[in-house]
């Protein structure tokens, strides 16, 4: 544990601090590239800054830089839904992303930092028989895992959320849902301007403005990095990009099964508080929830083909509004006040790749798909503790790269971008 | 939108088709598992220009060669999948 005394924020500070009109003192200090580091983490989103900070917290690891090319958080961090929750398909994907909702639960305590998580409940709509039966399955792999998550009716839904139509009248009628208590959404920048915060005080470098151009192998091993601000020494590097993923891990020479897609989302006006939980349906490729401020986030399925652009397109909002509008005929009039992508790293089983590779000393911890940020602090967690132990743990074992040549892919159909 | 030039059907909106990805060499039928599974799953997913396959499901239902650019979506060539490249 680093000595480095770290600001305490508290209702009183808040008060004394607004009276005294001075600025608030910097969250932490800009350092100058070292020539050398023991981990050098490239991509300063919650993935990279999560393990930077239980590298540091866990493991008193605090020789490492966050190498982020634009601004923290400008990549799929600050782009996601906010989304969080752990009722996936398969019992390797329950347990890995339950624990991440229990970091997530008392996270504001551990980073001292209101990351305005409300667990408000998240409900997964059947329109079909077929789906109803994939969400009973789901349900009994949750429980056998300790997760709330049950099947309930469209009675129990109407309850839930007064707004949806459960009658027979739309193309797509609602038959049931998944609903799952812990669910809920999250501010998605605090999160990362905790972990952020966090990890500086312990002592990590965090280097905004700063792009990886080359890796440097030699024999097969990881010696350093090539930035646009000059080299650093290391014989570690971690990969915690999305959207550039395969771009990256080819400077180490090593290829992944990703295709990058962008996910289009939008937001409309605020209004008065109606819609409590977090809506899902799989069939009608949307979700939606409503924030703190009122306004309503929407997002989709990936785009129909593979692209490193980021511009939004007008099928996605025809679509958007037409599917949106089946589910809650009420919202006819709301108007969007915009839309943006972000872009996902899918995999074929729809399940991250954590782990060692095969050029020595290059980690990754990639394939984030639609599901990333939600799994951030349990990723940031289980990386920092493969690079302290020098092997995966029990949890992200079933992630690992060596899977799709084996044969074991993990058949996570419980993700976001899947119709069921 | 991005606007396919379909060399059967002119130019078309891509709702009208199915994107297949980019295109992978075939390993030989006797080859080993894993390499029939690197051919499966490992992509280069570079940027910049690819040369991928997409279906014209809701056209003339043939399978087409396509050059996009990755960063931009801009397409510069479109053939039959069997003509010549």
């Amino acid at each position: 544990m680093s000595d480095v005394k770290r600001p305490r924020y508290s209702a009183w500070k808040l008060l004394t601090q607004g009276f005294s009109k001075k600025p608030w003192p910097k969250v932490w200090e800009h350092h100058e590239l070292q020539s050398s580091y023991d981990v050098v983490i490239i991509g300063g989103g919650v993935h990279g800054l999560a393990t930077a900070y239980y590298l540091a917290r866990n493991h008193g690891i605090t020789n490492v830089a966050v190498l982020e090319k634009f601004y923290i958080g400008s990549g799929g961090s600050g782009r996601n839904t906010a989304i969080v929750r752990s009722n996936y398909l398969t019992p390797e994907g329950s347990r890995f992303y339950d624990r991440s909702v229990k970091l997530y639960e008392h996270l504001a305590q551990d980073l001292n930092f209101n990351v305005m998580f409300e667990q408000r409940g998240h409900m997964t709509l059947a329109h079909s028989d077929s789906s109803l039966r994939t969400m009973r399955w789901r349900a009994e792999v949750n429980k056998l895992e300790g997760i709330n998550s049950e099947v309930i009716t469209p009675s129990e839904i109407k309850k839930l959320a007064p707004f949806l139509d459960i009658t027979d009248h739309p193309r797509y009628p609602i038959h049931g849902a998944l609903w799952h208590p812990p669910g809920g959404i999250i501010r998605h920048d605090a999160v990362v301007w905790g972990y952020a915060r966090a990890a500086a005080a312990l002592g990590t470098h965090i280097h905004q403005d700063t792009e990886l151009t080359a890796i440097d192998v030699d024999s097969g091993r990881v010696i350093g990095v090539q930035t646009s601000r000059g080299p650093i020494a290391t014989r570690v590097v971690i990969n915690c990009t999305a959207g550039w993923a395969s771009l990256i891990s080819a400077m180490a020479g090593v290829t992944l099964p990703i295709t990058t897609r962008p996910l289009q989302a939008a937001v409309t006006e605020p209004v008065k508080k109606f819609l409590h939980p977090v809506i899902v349906s799989g069939s009608l490729h949307t979700y939606v929830s409503q924030t703190s401020r009122g306004e309503l986030v929407f997002g989709a399925s990936v785009d129909p083909f593979a692209s490193y652009s980021t511009r939004g397109s007008l099928e996605f909002t025809t679509g958007l509004a037409t599917h949106v509008l089946e589910l809650m005929p009420a919202i006819s009039n709301m108007r969007l006040l915009r839309q943006w992508a972000g872009l996902c790293d899918m995999t074929p089983d729809f399940g991250p790749i954590i782990g060692p590779t095969p050029a020595d000393g290059f980690y990754v911890d990639v394939g984030w798909g639609t599901y990333g940020f939600k799994a951030g602090p349990v990723a940031g967690e289980s990386v920092a503790d493969m690079i302290a132990n020098g092997q995966p743990g029990r949890l992200i074992e079933p992630f690992g790269l060596d899977r799709f040549e084996k044969g074991t892919l993990t058949a996570e159909k419980g993700a976001a971008a899947v119709g069921h | 939108m991005l606007l396919i030039q379909c060399p059967h059907c002119g130019d078309r909106n891509s709702d009208e088709f199915t994107f297949n990805g980019e295109i992978v060499p075939r390993p030989d039928a006797d080859a080993d598992p894993a390499t029939w599974r690197r051919y499966l799953y490992m992509k280069s997913n570079g940027d910049g220009w690819q040369t991928e396959r997409w279906f014209h499901v809701s056209g003339c239902r043939r399978f087409l060669r396509v050059e996009r650019n990755l960063d931009t979506n801009e397409i510069r060539d479109v053939r039959d999948y069997g003509d010549p490249s």
